[in-house]
């Protein structure tokens, strides 16, 4: 309680600096917000081109249509499978119409092979999976080829890779950025009550009670400027709606996920710069 | 109580502060640090309440050991020794109240306590009709009382004072001067860092000089080893030990 009542004492003791603190961590972690906001718009789009990763196995035109249903029953049953579809001859021809607008007369009727549309599960769409599922389906002897877009798969996959790493990366650096200013700001009110903080120490103050008020401090203005971010972020994600393209928003679990971040930043930047002066003096 | 045993101290930048230092202090004992600048008396006082550890040799502070003291044993012991500076450190935007007050606060002492024993403290040092003022609504005499009254708010068993009159004009001195000598006679030893060689000389209590780090003499002592107190101690040149507090 007593800790409570002298982090605010310190906040109202020097108003200027206080906002300047949060102010400053909401900056911080508006750029680390801003990053968050690309990097999930970025796995969404990511998400969606993945979706379309299917395995198509054409059918020869001699296939017994009880043969190739029950193969699709099978096939159904492979763990790695969300959903089978077959494409006859005529949808097939149907479809390359549509696709292909005013090229549509290029086809005739029966040119296309009927075809198995295997759609996977997500989670099951990497290269191995989609391989081993192509592997099965080729030993079925009405089968006369297998189409999943090799290279493309492994590409998207790379991509999502590099796209996973480098986001770590960055997001671990502009967390580092934030706790340094975090704990910048933080060490601006330590040093501005060195002289407290000695005296405290002669007459017999633990260092966890000297502590606690900071901890307290670098808590109260993470939470704070992790909201402040929160806005400047949801105003950018606006404006970028409004005149550039469509994107989404941090869902409710992220935003209490970034504000319980920036009290985190909060708590370790204070940690470190009284740490510090604590143990300079 | 204080036991210091061949006890060095030396800094990486300035070397040796200390070398060979060792003496017993007794419960309730009144006891002058002398020597000039640079002599050592900071560093031993920085060394009686932990804020520094020993290079070599041991401090017993008590049953506190300078080895192996832990932070929350120094943080305990220190709620026992009363700390005094010659430039008072009080807390300028708080009463005279209010500074003593602190020194209780943050041993979590309960409230109704804290009012009783800032007013007593407050009147022991004859600032009870202050306890309102600010430090710079108050003479530097003033200030020193304040700053031994909150020394004394955790019912020290030692006193530990550094120049606490070097500051303080002669009437101040003596007035200050008769404060320690009232909080040693009610059985709270006192360990005084001072240049004033007249009030050394004046009073009889116990001297201990250092020179260059070493321990040049003891009055404790016996007198083949000593030097009668009446004898100029370091040249009257010497300028004031100003730069040496902590």
């Amino acid at each position: 309680m007593r800790s409570v009542r002298e982090a605010l004492t310190a906040s109202r003791r020097a108003p200027l600096l206080s906002a300047l603190g949060v102010v400053t961590i909401a900056f911080s972690l508006f750029a680390f917000g801003l990053f968050g906001l690309v990097a999930i718009n970025i796995r969404k789009a990511l998400d969606q081109v993945e979706e379309r990763v299917e395995v198509r196995a054409f059918v020869s035109d001699s296939a017994d249509i009880e043969q190739v249903a029950s193969a699709m029953k099978d096939i159904g049953e492979f763990p790695e499978v969300l959903r089978v579809d077959y494409v006859s001859q005529e949808k097939a021809l149907e479809r390359a119409r549509r696709e292909m607008g005013e090229f549509a007369d290029v086809f005739e009727a029966g040119v296309l092979p009927a075809s198995i549309e295997v759609h996977l599960r997500p989670g099951m769409r990497s290269p191995a999976y989609v391989r081993s599922v192509a592997d099965k389906m080729k030993t079925y002897q009405f089968i006369d080829d297998v189409r999943y877009g090799e290279e493309w798969v492994e590409k998207l996959y790379r991509l999502r890779n590099i796209a996973s790493v480098s986001g770590i990366a960055l997001g671990v650096a502009f967390a580092v950025v934030a706790i340094i200013i975090i704990g910048a700001t933080i060490r601006m009110t330590v040093l501005a009550r060195a002289k407290e903080i000695s005296i405290m120490r002669l007459v017999g103050a633990t260092d966890m009670f000297i502590r606690l008020p900071f901890l307290i401090d670098g808590l109260v203005k993470g939470v704070a400027g992790g909201f402040l971010a929160l806005v400047f972020v949801w105003i950018a994600n606006r404006v970028v709606n409004e005149y550039f393209m469509q994107t989404i928003f941090f869902d409710r679990q992220m935003m209490f996920l970034g504000v319980v971040g920036g009290a985190v930043m909060g708590i370790v930047g204070s940690l470190v710069s009284v740490g510090r002066h604590l143990r300079r003096i | 109580m204080i036991r210091l045993t061949e006890v060095a101290k030396e800094y990486p930048r300035s070397g040796v502060a200390l070398a060979h230092v060792s003496f017993e202090l007794g419960k309730g004992e009144f006891v002058f640090l002398t020597g000039p600048s640079g002599s050592g008396k900071t560093t031993i006082l920085k060394l009686l309440y932990m804020d520094d550890k020993p290079t070599q040799g041991e401090v017993w502070i008590n049953g506190v050991s300078s080895r192996n003291a832990t932070g929350r044993e120094i943080s305990r012991l220190r709620r026992r020794i009363g700390i005094v500076f010659q430039d008072f450190r009080l807390l300028e935007d708080r009463t005279a109240e209010a500074n003593v007050r602190f020194a209780l606060e943050v041993t979590g002492a309960p409230k109704a306590t804290i009012r009783s024993k800032v007013a007593r403290v407050l009147t022991q040092v004859g600032l009870s009709s202050k306890s309102t003022s600010f430090p710079r609504e108050l003479s530097g005499g003033e200030q020193q009382r304040v700053a031994i009254a909150r020394a004394l708010i955790n019912d020290p068993f030692v006193l530990i004072a550094d120049e606490p009159t070097g500051n303080l004009d002669e009437r101040a001195t003596r007035g200050v001067f008769q404060l320690l000598r009232d909080i040693n006679a009610s059985g709270t030893a006192v360990v005084m860092a001072t240049h004033d060689l007249d009030l050394v000389r004046r009073s009889n209590y116990r001297t201990i000089e250092l020179n260059h780090g070493r321990l040049v003499f003891d009055s404790a002592e016996p007198p083949a080893s000593g030097r009668p107190i009446e004898e100029p101690i370091w040249p009257r040149e010497t300028p004031p030990d100003a730069t040496e507090s902590i």
